[in-house]
């Protein structure tokens, strides 16, 4: 973009009234603002929370973006149809897919494995957000712990456990557009 | 010489060529979408994706009439004063109504299928389609059925530009394939108890422009994007294909024919095709190691070089067994290092694997008998730093009254190619040095035992059974503890860096003269050799 773009909107800077020029009243306002911040804090009022004594609140878990899932279909069969579209939008390459042809009538195709390197994912979304299928989502689930780096590679199983554990708190965000279930 | 008007630019077409609308466009640059339509079959102009506007142009005048309907491309001769225009508005609304039509039908199940990625309709729609589908999504999913052993058919995906039946017909000769029923309802079989069974089957994968056709080899093991592709030469036979081979983090997936009109135009075998597999075999041999007094110990690449060259410099009588596997930069490196040491070392072919006889098909293509890439190309390393041609057979007749102090033999074979007789005769070598990709009775006599590469993993030339030459490059990288050939005889002649083989084959053009066509030229289609061949007679 050059200098004389017509899309570029040049602003000058504003001229400062006689209170600015006093200097003081500005100083006064500005430290208003710190009080009345400190007074809504001292009456409890604050964001932080005194975590792992009390657990943050989420508002709307559906958008929250922890530990991933795999979810379900009617039939209780994973409903990943192993397309690589999550591990192609991941920004991390944390997901590792091995697909084959599936056992089923009605489907073609299906992971055979499924991983996620949870240490390694950035929490993006991507995934979830390319998942055709909605098969792949987060959960609101954020305080993820293990006591080794093989414990926080999930697989399939796992994965899944992670959906039966959150579908009644989260329940899938379109299950009417299934795909190819 | 014929002038043709392809969207204003002339141009100029000589004579006796024959192009259609859709090459003359080409030349220009225009890219006129097409599905039914392949260079190397017939024209039956059914898909209706290439429809442009043609008209005349007065060779007197210069006035130009159109047509007032648009005409399919393919099937348009581009003759003198002939004129296409490919990008008008009727032009546009045609190829976005027939990208509609197609996908009324078509399954969304782009996510499975295989094809995606580098799916004409998934690319065209996305070019020439409607922003948004007037039609239900439906159907989800493609019924499948098996057409053969190599191929699979997912019926609802076909959008019936009949490449596939043209090509039994036309090119393998077997005619296999059919259309059944009639109007909505045609679909691509074959006949009851006579599956896709011929040797070139998995073309039709290839030509196939949407996911119907689905190679049973590949399905589902990797999805297109992933995969690098590397021009390379097919190793399976003397024919040398000019082949792709498409890799993804060291691992082969597939080989596809790359268009050569010099060899293989579009196509390849199936022989070729799926005949990478030893590639990545477990029994591949993979560490360097040394005959002790109880057994192999491993030896360091790092100390490897300067040992062989230490036991081959104390040994008078040398003989080296070049396989036609090897480069011919691969062959000329050993050949030539061999020869530093010993002035009369001798040079021998390595065995010449035949099976059964040529092969040809209705087209022209053959499989080649002789299961090898390069036996030309090792041939004449040899005659032209030996002067004369030793094979197998004679060096194993030599051998009965001859002795040697060191032996190189090189191997690469995919099947077993020497047997206990060899064993036995070359077992009193004091320095049996085998260079192979699997054991066999010879490794087990060997003195050095040292992992060799496979086609996809060298770099270098291979001449085919007609001289004509073509050189590649790497593909994937060897299994970890071989190192290749190339790189080997480069450290043992003492050359600084990485093996270069453009480094060599210049010198091997400098050397021999059967090379010097090829001094300094780089050809995608590859350097016929005979051009000088006839000036030196």
């Amino acid at each position: 973009m050059k200098a004389d773009d017509p899309d570029i909107k040049w602003v000058e800077e504003p001229q400062l009234g006689l209170s600015g020029k006093m200097y003081a009243p500005m100083f006064v306002q500005g430290l208003a603002t710190t009080f009345k911040h400190l007074k809504s804090s001292l009456q409890g009022k604050g964001v932080t929370v005194s975590y792992p004594d009390e657990e943050p609140s989420i508002e709307n878990p559906l958008i929250y973006r922890g530990v991933h899932r795999l979810n379900k279909d009617s039939q209780g069969r994973v409903k990943c149809v192993a397309c690589f579209l999550c591990a192609t939008a991941c920004p991390a390459h944390c997901i590792d897919i091995i697909g084959i042809e599936s056992p089923w009538e009605d489907r073609e195709k299906y992971p055979e494995s499924f991983t996620i390197d949870e240490l390694r994912c950035i929490y993006c979304g991507m995934c979830e957000e390319a998942c055709p299928v909605d098969a792949i989502e987060l959960t609101s689930l954020y305080n993820l712990t293990g006591r080794s780096r093989e414990e926080m590679i999930f697989d399939k199983e796992k994965l899944l456990s992670v959906y039966d554990a959150t579908k009644d708190t989260e329940p899938m965000q379109s299950p009417e557009l299934g795909g190819t279930v | 010489m014929a002038t043709v008007l392809v969207d204003g630019q002339e141009v100029e077409i000589v004579d006796g060529e024959r192009l259609n609308g859709i090459q003359a466009a080409a030349r220009v640059g225009a890219d006129v979408p097409h599905y039914c339509w392949h260079a190397g079959l017939s024209v039956v102009a059914s898909c209706r994706m290439c429809l442009v506007e043609t008209g005349r142009r007065d060779a007197e005048t210069g006035d130009i009439t159109m047509l007032p309907k648009l005409v399919p491309g393919c099937q348009t001769p581009a003759t003198d004063g002939t004129v296409f225009v490919t990008k008008s508005e009727k032009v546009v609304a045609a190829r976005a109504m027939v990208e509609e039509d197609l996908l009324i039908r078509h399954p969304i199940d782009c996510p499975i299928c295989d094809k995606a990625g580098e799916c004409s309709l998934q690319d065209y729609h996305f070019e020439h389609g409607r922003e948004e589908r007037r039609a239900d999504l439906k159907p989800f999913t493609s019924r499948r059925r098996e057409l053969g052993d190599t191929v699979t058919l997912f019926v609802d995906r076909c959008v019936m530009c009949t490449r596939c039946v043209r090509f039994s017909r036309e090119i393998s000769g077997d005619a296999e394939l059919m259309v059944v029923n009639r109007g909505a309802h045609e679909e691509i079989d074959v006949f009851p108890d006579f599956p896709l069974d011929n040797k070139m089957s998995g073309n039709v994968v290839d030509l196939c422009p949407v996911g119907a056709l689905g190679d049973r080899d590949f399905l589902y093991k990797q999805r297109v994007w992933f995969m690098k592709s590397h021009d390379n030469v097919c190793a399976g036979c003397s024919t040398g294909c000019s082949i792709k081979v498409e890799e993804n983090q060291d691992k082969v997936y597939r080989l596809k024919p790359r268009e050569n009109p010099h060899v293989n135009q579009w196509w390849m075998c199936d022989e070729g095709r799926y005949g990478w597999k030893h590639v990545h075999d477990a029994a591949r041999v993979t560490l360097p190691r040394r005959a002790g007094s109880d057994g192999y110990e491993n030896v360091e690449w790092s100390a490897l070089p300067d040992e062989l060259d230490a036991q081959l410099c104390a040994s008078k009588r040398v003989a080296v067994v070049l396989s036609p596997h090897l480069t011919v930069e691969e062959a000329y490196q050993l050949a030539k290092y061999v020869r530093g040491i010993d002035e009369q070392a001798l040079l021998v072919l390595g065995p010449v694997p035949v099976e059964g006889e040529d092969e040809s098909f209705p087209s022209g293509f053959t499989i080649r008998a002789e299961k090898c890439p390069n036996r030309r190309g090792v041939e004449e390393v040899i005659v032209g730093l030996a002067k004369q041609l030793v094979t197998w057979d004679d060096f194993r007749g030599r051998l009965n009254d001859e002795s040697f102090d060191a032996v190189w033999v090189t191997g690469g074979y995919k099947t077993d190619w020497n047997d206990e007789s060899d064993a036995d005769k070359l077992s009193s070598v004091p320095l049996l040095i085998v260079q192979d990709t699997f054991a066999s009775p010879l490794w087990d006599v060997a003195t050095y035992q040292l992992p060799a590469a496979t086609f996809a993993e060298r770099d270098g030339s291979y001449v085919n059974y007609a001289d004509r030459l073509q050189s590649f490059e790497w593909a994937v990288r060897p299994p970890a503890g071989v190192t290749t050939e190339g790189q080997l005889y480069w450290r043992l002649l003492k050359s600084q860096g990485l093996y270069n083989s453009r480094a060599v084959f210049d010198e091997v053009t400098r050397e021999l003269v059967y090379f010097t066509a090829a001094a300094g030229v780089e050809c995608e289609f590859g350097i016929d050799l005979k051009v000088n061949q006839l000036a030196a007679t």
